[in-house]
């Protein structure tokens, strides 16, 4: 009774509960924009983009302004020159790209060192030091969560089609290149409102695992969004959480505890979504009108009917039942093939 | 790389591009409209410019297969959803005639009983069908295919080659790209061939293999015999049949 008294104490202290606002908002917004990302296969966009907001974090610590907001500034800059190379599609993109995650990451460090900075102070950023998230920092997180959610799921059906298929929206008379920019730039956004919870190094987790685990088990685009938001969060939450009421005595980062919360979500959700793809594929109708010769079966001690055991399909006028990867139709005293 | 292209299409007619691979088919609709430049000439699309067209939703474009799946799954719904947003506002739900414009569109391809599935869940050719809802959704006049029957097994082709013919029914315009027509050939009224980025044949529709004679493409190794009546292959394969709706029906 006492832990629990002490619990709920801990739960309402005025830094956990900015903690698990941050948690909350972030494990919603990051997701929205990853679902583009991976949709369009840029599933490592994210990871860029927080190599090179470790520049503008930099130059925060340095200049004495908020480090969020530099960080925002450069983490846009960096994403609509990555939209940009990658929208050139020159054969040297990638090593561009390359040049720039490293250039932002090398050069964050080198500043915060000119600084003075302890690596300490950096590393809250690279990190996430969700814990000591600042009043002001809840405020401004939350505005920025607000606008990655409300764009990403109100423009949803344009962001959809030019994600899907470029050339398609832009013969629809969509303005292509402006929604990609846009994309870069909610991303680059979620990537700064993500960076004191899990940290810029981790960020991309947070942005990719959720939408790999959705889209594990679902078959449409609303369905993966709005799973992989909700998973996001409670992955968020739930190690947040996690690393708060460690046992006495062990140490959980919250950032990295979150990120694995997230991976075990997908490890669980793996085998399921093989085994639901396996299963769909054994039902899958034969083409309507196709021939089938006669062939019974060898030997079949085994009789199919309902809860037999054997995955039944329907076939036309009559059911087959689904046996070792043959499908086995009843025929007066034996089965077929089909 | 195209030369001297000289086209003009009416409006209603069903027109298909034809040549062997490389003779700049696929470039010449990506060209008309606007995914390829012009070094020079010009393009005219109802009589506006190609740089000041702005009615995009009287334009329906099928592409090539390869772009049906991306990299999150999509329903066909939602894939045939998307083809509507020529004519949505923004940030505005789907109104009642979106709604109906999209169960329409699955209803000529055949595709109605798929539409909670994965698009990465349907065979090539039923993908293919997929893509022609979806350009259908935004009920334009005008359609673009892109080697709609590439890699597509008969029965679909033939379910493909009912869905063009409802449309053509209902007074569109279709351009359509192939190398081979297949149960399309009944369809077409006008053949342009090209070869090597320039138009050798525009006239009456010509049988396939014609279109591979020496004089049009590379030599091929089927016969010609110019003495025997032209007459166009009709295939009886039962296969997938798409319930059409008629062109009286309401729209």
């Amino acid at each position: 009774m006492t832990s629990l008294t002490t619990a709920l104490e801990l739960l309402n202290e005025p830094f956990m509960r900015r903690a698990l606002i941050a948690a909350v908002i972030t494990g919603l917004a990051a997701p929205a924009v990853g679902t583009f990302l991976v949709q369009r296969r840029l599933a490592l966009m994210g990871d860029g983009i927080g190599h090179v907001a470790v520049t503008g974090v930099a130059l925060g610590l340095l200049t004495g302004t908020s480090p969020t907001w530099t960080a925002v500034v450069v983490a846009v800059l960096g994403a609509v020159l990555i939209e940009v190379i990658r929208e050139r599609g020159e054969a040297s993109g990638d090593v561009a790209l390359a040049l720039l995650f490293y250039g932002g990451l090398a050069g964050g460090i080198l500043i915060s060192g000119l600084g003075g900075q302890s690596m300490a102070t950096l590393g809250q950023y690279l990190f996430g030091s969700i814990t000591s998230i600042s009043e002001g920092d809840v405020i401004v997180t939350l505005v920025l969560a607000a606008i990655v959610i409300v764009l990403c799921v109100g423009l949803s059906p344009q962001l959809f089609a030019v994600a899907q298929d470029a050339e398609f929206a832009r013969v629809a008379g969509l303005r292509v290149r402006f929604y990609n920019v846009m994309i870069a730039v909610l991303a680059a956004v979620s990537v700064a409102v993500a960076m004191r919870t899990v940290g810029l190094l981790l960020v991309s987790a947070l942005l990719v695992v959720p939408v790999a685990t959705a889209q594990q088990l679902t078959r449409s685009f609303r369905a993966t969004i709005a799973a992989a938001m909700a998973l996001g969060c409670l992955a968020s939450l739930g190690g947040l959480l996690l690393a708060t009421f460690a046992p006495a005595g062990t140490t959980l980062a919250p950032g990295a505890t979150i990120v694995l919360v997230a991976l075990g979500g997908f490890v669980v959700a793996w085998p399921i979504g093989v085994w639901a793809r396996h299963r769909a594929r054994l039902q899958e109708p034969f083409a309507a009108g196709a021939a089938v010769g006669h062939e019974p079966t060898g030997e079949h001690p085994h009789e199919h009917g309902p809860g037999c055991g054997h995955l039944a399909v329907p076939h036309d006028d009559h059911l087959d039942y689904v046996h070792d990867g043959h499908r086995h139709a009843p025929h007066d005293t034996h089965y077929d093939e089909h | 790389m195209l030369r001297h292209i000289d086209l003009a299409i009416g409006h209603g007619e069903f027109v298909a591009l034809m040549g062997a691979n490389g003779s700049g088919k696929s470039t010449l609709v990506r060209a008309l409209l606007g995914l390829r430049p012009l070094a020079t000439g010009e393009v005219d699309l109802f009589g506006t410019p190609l740089r000041q067209f702005r009615a995009w939703h009287r334009i329906g474009f099928v592409p090539q297969r390869a772009s049906a799946a991306a990299g999150v799954p999509a329903s066909v719904w939602e894939l045939v959803a998307s083809g509507r947003l020529t004519r949505r506002r923004l940030l505005r739900p789907l109104s009642r005639a979106d709604r109906a414009a999209i169960s329409d569109a699955l209803d000529v391809v055949g595709l109605s009983h798929r539409r909670t599935d994965a698009v990465s869940q349907l065979s090539g050719g039923q993908q293919q069908r997929a893509l022609i809802a979806r350009a259908l959704a935004g009920e334009p006049e005008l359609f673009f295919l892109d080697e709609p029957t590439a890699g597509v097994d008969l029965p679909n082709q033939q379910a493909l080659a009912d869905a063009l013919s409802a449309l053509k029914d209902r007074g569109a315009t279709v351009v359509l790209v192939a190398h081979e027509l297949g149960p399309l050939a009944r369809l077409v009224d006008r053949a342009v061939v090209l070869r090597d980025g320039r138009i050798v044949h525009d006239g009456p529709p010509l049988r396939d293999h014609e279109v591979h004679e020496p004089w049009m493409a590379e030599p091929h190794s089927h016969h010609h015999h110019p003495e025997s009546e032209v007459s166009v292959v009709r295939d009886h394969t039962p296969g997938v049949r798409a319930p059409l709706d008629p062109s009286e029906g309401p729209r």
